[in-house]
């Protein structure tokens, strides 16, 4: 095993990237801000110095074009990384993911196939606004052929790039960039903590992968499962911590393919399941995983299952605490569903 | 240069003569193949037209008038350089010798169909032809095409890539992503825009052709940009090849409009006697590009009135041939299928568990 050291997200993001530059000459990574300023959340920083502006390399504001040229370019044999600056932007390129990236394996029965990655910061807690804090990650769940990734910390961020850079299918990485220099737990009010010391920021060097479809079992516990990804496997556990609930929570980490045995086990030994994300609640994914809890887990119910996530309306500027589901919230529904 | 996004290219002149400084100076033989390629795509385009009304297939999509626009450009491209068309480029398969019977067996979907009865009739793939799997969201491929080109040059391969879109389609944005990215790194590309004057039932001008000519799109983002009489086999081939020569030799993209004549409907399930004179084709603007360049052949003694028909019968031979062979694996309503089983397979590389479960629920 590789010796680790504690980095923040954006660092593990950044040194993944850079394995892959050096692993796999045909990695091409481009996108607005990333190439000499190295993007605007530093994901990108100094990788075009080290490997050419020839593979990593600013894009035109064109969200369309980044991923169409990404998918040419896959069709040609390289293996491109676009950034699209905040998953809110990812809308004028939905047209090249779903109807282009997805079905190019199956539309030519494998004859080409779209070897991309598309990484976006996405999620709230930064006073973004409606147009810098929203969590697509249901749109793109829905769609046959690609597949979802969102990790939670330092050590699965750098594995899952890694593995979903070597992937031959899609993938749409989403980061919560709430989380890139620290773990936060959505008590905005206290101060902003950082990755060092978290046990989860301790990334090995060089080169390794975190396997897509399968979810982590963060905290183990008896009451109750809590199904999360990305910033609110944080705010999960500050839930139990504040409300002494034995919940056992799973981090799914890749939403498609999703770990389902894992769910079902966890939902089947607890009995009861809160499901919480970020996302507006109507088709959001939490509705799939509360289908797939009571399709595969209804016996061992012993009360429906529950979802606390943002509200149906867009992300509003000032009142983004209200919005964002915090532990309030999920400890709410937490203490809830074990009364049932 | 510029000039010549608004004037329109033409080699051959009123009698038939190749004339001007576009002329291509091709020999006889390769004008005879051209022609050739051009009248079995025609011949192709009437029995898969006929199929489809006899009910052996949902949709077919015709490229009467058009012919020269797919052929002459794959004559003047190396056979190796990558095409990314829209539906009406069949001629290009035609011209690089793509099996007429695996095309056909993709418009029946049958139990040959390379691309298992997925995608509908004429949305041809072809890796090994340079074909790239046609899109039915119109302008996809335009920027893709980019994308190939800039990896092309990015590894010092000498391939370049052609892109084809409709001008009705140049209202999408993925038009005007190409050409930035084109225009930004130099990509060495040819982006076409087939300029058949209507898009389903709409005029050119719907598409903003009244205000200024297509090829002018290019001016703005400082893309050398050529306006060219479509349906003269001998300007298409010129005009591909000086934008093929450019891309080779570094000096990135060109665009270039080709006007032609969309002669027949958009497709099976249109009827533009709705919304065009009856009159149109028979006027047919332009000219045929056949017998444009039949005449010119003749024109330079090396082709006769008889020696066309004998083509026109022989290709008509090769194409009922092939249609016989691809009806005897089937086509959509009769004969043998692939399993249905297949459909839940190349959504992703490995199949994933829930589609193993799905398949499983579905029992097929």
């Amino acid at each position: 095993m590789n010796a680790t050291r504690s980095l923040s997200m954006i660092q593990a993001i950044n040194e993944a990237l850079d394995v892959a530059l050096e692993r796999d000459r045909m990695v091409t990574i481009f996108g607005q801000d990333v190439g000499y300023f190295g993007g605007v959340f530093r994901a990108t920083e100094g990788l075009q110095k080290r490997h050419g502006s020839h593979r990593v390399f600013d894009a035109p504001i064109s969200e369309a074009g980044i991923v169409a040229v990404a998918v040419g370019m896959g069709a040609f044999g390289k293996r491109p990384v676009v950034e699209i600056q905040f998953a809110d932007y990812i809308y004028p390129a939905a047209d090249q993911i779903i109807s282009e990236a997805a079905r190019m394996r199956y539309r030519t029965c494998g004859e080409w196939w779209s070897p991309i990655t598309v990484r976006s910061p996405y999620g709230g807690g930064i006073y973004g606004g409606q147009t810098h804090s929203q969590s697509p990650e249901g749109i793109f769940t829905h769609v046959a052929g690609l597949k979802t990734v969102i990790p939670s910390n330092p050590h699965d961020a750098k594995g899952l790039l890694l593995a979903a850079i070597e992937d031959d299918d899609p993938v749409l990485f989403f980061e919560p960039k709430r989380l890139y220099h620290g773990p936060f737990d959505g008590h905005h009010e206290r101060p902003v903590q950082s990755w060092s010391d978290h046990p989860d920021a301790e990334v090995p060097q060089g080169h390794y992968t975190t396997p897509l479809g399968k979810a982590r079992i963060v905290r183990e516990g008896d009451e109750v499962t809590v199904l999360a990804y990305g910033t609110m496997v944080h705010v999960a556990l500050a839930a139990v911590q504040e409300t002494g609930i034995d919940a056992e929570i799973i981090d799914l980490r890749t939403l498609i393919p999703l770990d389902l045995d894992t769910i079902r086990q966890s939902a089947s030994k607890t009995g009861r399941c809160v499901v919480v994300h970020e996302a507006t609640r109507t088709c959001g994914f939490g509705a799939e995983l509360a289908a797939l809890v009571q399709k595969h887990c209804f016996f061992d119910l012993e009360a429906p299952v529950e979802r606390v996530t943002g509200w149906d309306t867009p992300y509003p500027h000032a009142f983004e605490w209200e919005y964002f589901p915090g532990p309030a919230r999920v400890g709410q529904a937490l203490r809830q569903i074990i009364e049932v | 240069m510029r000039a010549l996004a608004f004037d329109l290219i033409r080699v051959l002149d009123e009698n038939h003569r190749a004339v001007g400084e576009w002329n291509p100076h091709l020999t006889d033989e390769t004008l005879v193949a051209g022609l050739r390629a051009m009248l079995l795509t025609r011949a192709y385009d009437s029995r898969m037209m006929r199929a489809q009304r006899q009910g052996k297939t949902s949709f077919y999509m015709k490229s009467t008038g058009e012919e020269a626009v797919a052929v002459a450009a794959a004559m003047a491209l190396n056979s190796q350089d990558m095409c990314f068309p829209t539906y009406r480029q069949q001629g290009l398969l035609v011209a690089r010798d793509w099996s007429l019977v695996e095309m056909m067996n993709q418009v029946y979907s049958n139990s040959h169909d390379r691309l298992k009865g997925r995608q509908m009739p004429v949305f041809y793939s072809s890796r090994e032809a340079g074909f790239f799997s046609i899109s039915g969201n119109l302008g996809t491929q335009f920027s893709q095409a980019v994308g190939w080109a800039m990896a092309s040059a990015s590894e010092s391969d000498p391939r370049i890539a052609a892109a084809w879109i409709g001008e009705g389609a140049t209202a999408e944005g993925d038009f005007h992503h190409a050409l930035t990215f084109a225009s930004v790194y130099q990509a060495p590309v040819i982006l076409n825009v087939v300029n058949n004057q209507w898009a389903i039932s709409s005029f050119s001008g719907i598409a903003g052709g009244e205000r200024a000519t297509f090829a002018s799109r290019g001016i703005g983002h400082g893309i050398p940009s050529l306006r060219v009489d479509g349906n003269d086999f001998l300007a298409v081939h010129a005009v591909t090849d000086w934008a093929a020569k450019r891309a080779r030799m570094g000096l990135g993209p060109t665009l270039i409009e080709l006007f032609t004549y969309r002669a027949e409907g958009h497709s099976t399930s249109d009827d533009p006697t709705r919304y065009r004179p009856n009159t149109d084709t028979a006027t047919w603007p332009l000219g045929d590009p056949i017998a444009r360049l039949s005449d010119h052949l003749a024109s330079r003694g090396c082709w006769s009135a008889a020696m066309h028909t004998e083509l026109e019968r022989e290709v008509k031979e090769v194409v009922d041939a092939a249609g016989r062979e691809s009806e005897s694996f089937g086509t959509l309503k009769e004969g043998s299928r692939l399993p249905a089983s297949s459909i839940f397979e190349d959504v992703y590389k490995i199949m994933p568990p829930h589609l193993r479960d799905q398949l499983a629920e579905s029992g097929l």
